[in-house]
């Protein structure tokens, strides 16, 4: 039960709203978070705690793309394919990382370890071709660092080759 | 020419005896030559974005200056006198928006930032929350004061995880110093200020299906009127603003409203803006300059000019949903005024440069794939219609197309803009009618090789 594992946090969330139903969100984000996707009887409990019908939540959470309904792999991988990064090389990104990894959209590794999406803007149009892996972004992505990437999160886990928070272009002192 | 450095004086860049960083970008030209307002705290190296670094810079002084000082109707007049305007995309007079809220209304009433920046080509409001979230923090406190409102909300965007962070962390010590919170700088006033992270849908960019996400339903927008103003969020009074607006609350409050309305392209369109070059540019990035500067002038003068030096073919002056324009517009002044003149919109920003060698049909099938992946679903001409658009468009693109599919486009985009609630419809078409304008004759090869090569045939329906 989400209640007995994250009591205090759920209850945080719901003194920010004066209409219970403004939870939703945040607290399908505290499920998908304890399991990597949003189980049924997440769903269930949480449409409980908030007054909802399931469908209520149900319809919610199909509306909204960064919600899993099926478990994916330890590094979620998201591509953007959109015009931006297109004209930058995102085509070529996908290739590469079909060729690493051996898996296109939608699919993943045999391992369990990472899946690859392919999605839309993601904000980071100057900074091109990127991708998403879980909560970080990578951006300007080359063939070399992503070997580089795919190399740290297979070894610790995380990469120091994410991004920190966003400035481009960096002031340089003269 | 800019990029000599002759004309950066010390007036432009700080006072007087105190350090000067000449900003300069990577590579060899030095920058700017006109003062930095938004990014000016970021741009001097070492500056780290936190209450200690901001309030150094003067931060926070105008909400200190305004609470219990000013009235509240006076700060929304000082707002309306500098000329802001929204910097979402619609640029809708700011102070003017403030106004519309019901004066006698007993009841709570909302502030929503909204920071779900998801416009292709944007990513501006991205930048602010994370290198300088307090500047952000300090206009929602202010434009709270000023419409009376006790409960903001940051409605950001599901993906910019490290930027809630950043922000729920800057929330943290704004409230620590009484910035935020019960009794601010005990003016009497209570601001309380919640992140709330979206889940992945453009079309909560649109206010009011921001509100309707941040109820915890659905983004679908609602139908206007009535709108946000008097029937928002909860049905209460709401005003929904975009991250740079707010940001820019703080300096006009600092510096009076003449001073704000004196920059850029008065009277219209006042104050600089935040524009985000991507595409094929020697240095993309985003740029803060005054209203009214030319396209040519951002690109080749402050984005580094063409990455490969082939001529520039196409590009896109306000993010995905303005229409193209084309090398004869690269003249025109970024203002709203005259980027509509020339027959597309000032957006939200997002400029996208197109070199020699794009397919026009290719970039107008990418950005028509995005909002046929975005469109909500609630009016039947968006939802049929974009993915009608999307089709005919892969079907063109994959040389299977006939002279009549190009009828049939501009029949769908004419049957789609102006036929749905929101503002998707005419974003939606823009990108096929503009290059339909602009370069027919793409679309017209790719059919002629179609025809001749005796392809035609429908390519099989592809899912969303």
């Amino acid at each position: 039960m989400l209640k007995d594992k994250y009591g205090k946090e759920i209850e945080d969330i719901l003194s920010r709203y004066p209409v219970t139903r403004s939870a939703l969100i945040p607290l399908l984000y505290v499920a998908q978070r304890d399991q990597g996707y949003v189980t049924e009887s997440a769903m269930q409990e949480i449409a409980h705690l908030l007054r909802l019908t399931p469908p209520q939540v149900y319809e919610t959470i199909t509306f909204y793309t960064m919600f899993n309904l099926k478990p994916v792999g330890k590094f979620h991988i998201q591509v953007c394919k959109s015009l931006m990064c297109a004209l930058v090389g995102s085509d070529t990104v996908i290739e590469w990382i079909k060729t690493k990894l051996g898996i296109g959209p939608g699919e993943s590794t045999a391992d369990g370890l990472f899946s690859l999406s392919v999605v839309e803007c993601l904000a980071a149009c100057g900074t091109g071709p990127m991708m998403q892996i879980n909560e970080d972004y990578y951006e300007q992505l080359t063939e070399n660092k992503l070997d580089l990437i795919l190399t740290d999160l297979r070894s610790t886990g995380t990469s120091p080759l994410k991004s920190g928070p966003f400035m481009w272009p960096e002031p340089v002192k003269t | 020419m800019a990029g000599t450095g002759e004309d950066v004086s010390s007036e432009t860049l700080g006072e007087p005896g105190t350090p000067l960083f000449i900003v300069r970008l990577a590579f060899n030209d030095p920058m700017p030559k006109h003062e930095l307002i938004l990014l000016k705290n970021m741009m001097q190296p070492g500056y780290t974005g936190s209450l200690a670094d901001y309030e150094k810079t003067g931060g926070y002084q105008a909400l200190r200056n305004t609470l219990g000082k000013i009235a509240p109707a006076d700060v929304t007049a000082i707002v309306r006198k500098s000329g802001l305007r929204g910097r979402g995309g619609a640029g809708f007079p700011t102070g003017v928006k403030w106004g519309f809220l019901p004066k006698d209304y007993q009841g709570p009433r909302y502030l929503c930032c909204n920071a779900d920046e998801s416009e292709p080509g944007t990513f501006k409001d991205r930048q602010l929350m994370e290198r300088d979230p307090h500047q952000v923090l300090e206009g929602i406190v202010l434009a709270c004061y000023a419409i009376g409102s006790e409960t903001a909300y940051i409605y950001i965007r599901g993906e910019m995880v490290l930027g809630s962070k950043i922000l729920e962390q800057a929330i943290g010590e704004a409230r620590v110093a009484g910035y935020i919170g019960k009794n601010v700088l005990g003016s009497g006033i209570n601001v309380d200020v919640w992140v709330h992270r979206g889940a992945g849908a453009y079309i909560c960019g649109e206010e009011t299906a921001l509100l309707e996400s941040l109820e915890g339903k659905r983004g679908l927008p609602r139908i206007k009127p009535p709108f946000p103003a008097t029937h928002g969020l909860y049905n209460k009074p709401t005003v929904v603003n975009n991250v740079e607006t707010l940001a820019n609350l703080p300096h006009i409050v600092n510096r009076g409203p003449e001073w704000f309305a004196a920059i850029g392209s008065p009277p219209k369109s006042t104050g600089t803006r935040v524009f985000c070059v991507s595409g094929h540019v020697k240095r993309p990035g985003n740029y803060e300059v005054p209203m009214g500067m030319t396209v040519r002038e951002l690109v080749y003068e402050y984005a580094g000019g063409m990455r490969s030096d082939k001529p520039l073919k196409a590009f896109i002056p306000g993010g995905a949903s303005a229409p193209f324009l084309t090398p004869a517009h690269l003249d025109v002044k970024l203002d709203f005024e005259h980027v509509a003149a020339a027959g597309s919109m000032l957006g939200s920003g997002g400029v996208t440069v197109m070199e020699e060698g794009t397919s026009m049909v290719w970039a107008a099938l990418r950005l028509m794939e995005f909002f046929y992946h975005e469109s909500c679903g609630k009016c039947s001409p968006c939802r049929e219609g974009s993915s009608w658009l999307v089709q005919t468009m892969r079907r063109i693109f994959a040389k299977r197309g006939r002279m009549e599919d190009l009828e049939t486009l501009l029949d769908l985009c004419k049957n789609i803009a102006g036929r749905t609630v929101c503002a998707f419809g005419d974003a939606e078409v823009a990108p096929i009618q503009s290059t339909l304008k602009h370069w027919r004759h793409e679309y017209v090869d790719l059919i002629n090789e179609a025809e001749a090569a005796n392809l035609i045939r429908p390519e099989p329906v592809a899912r969303r």
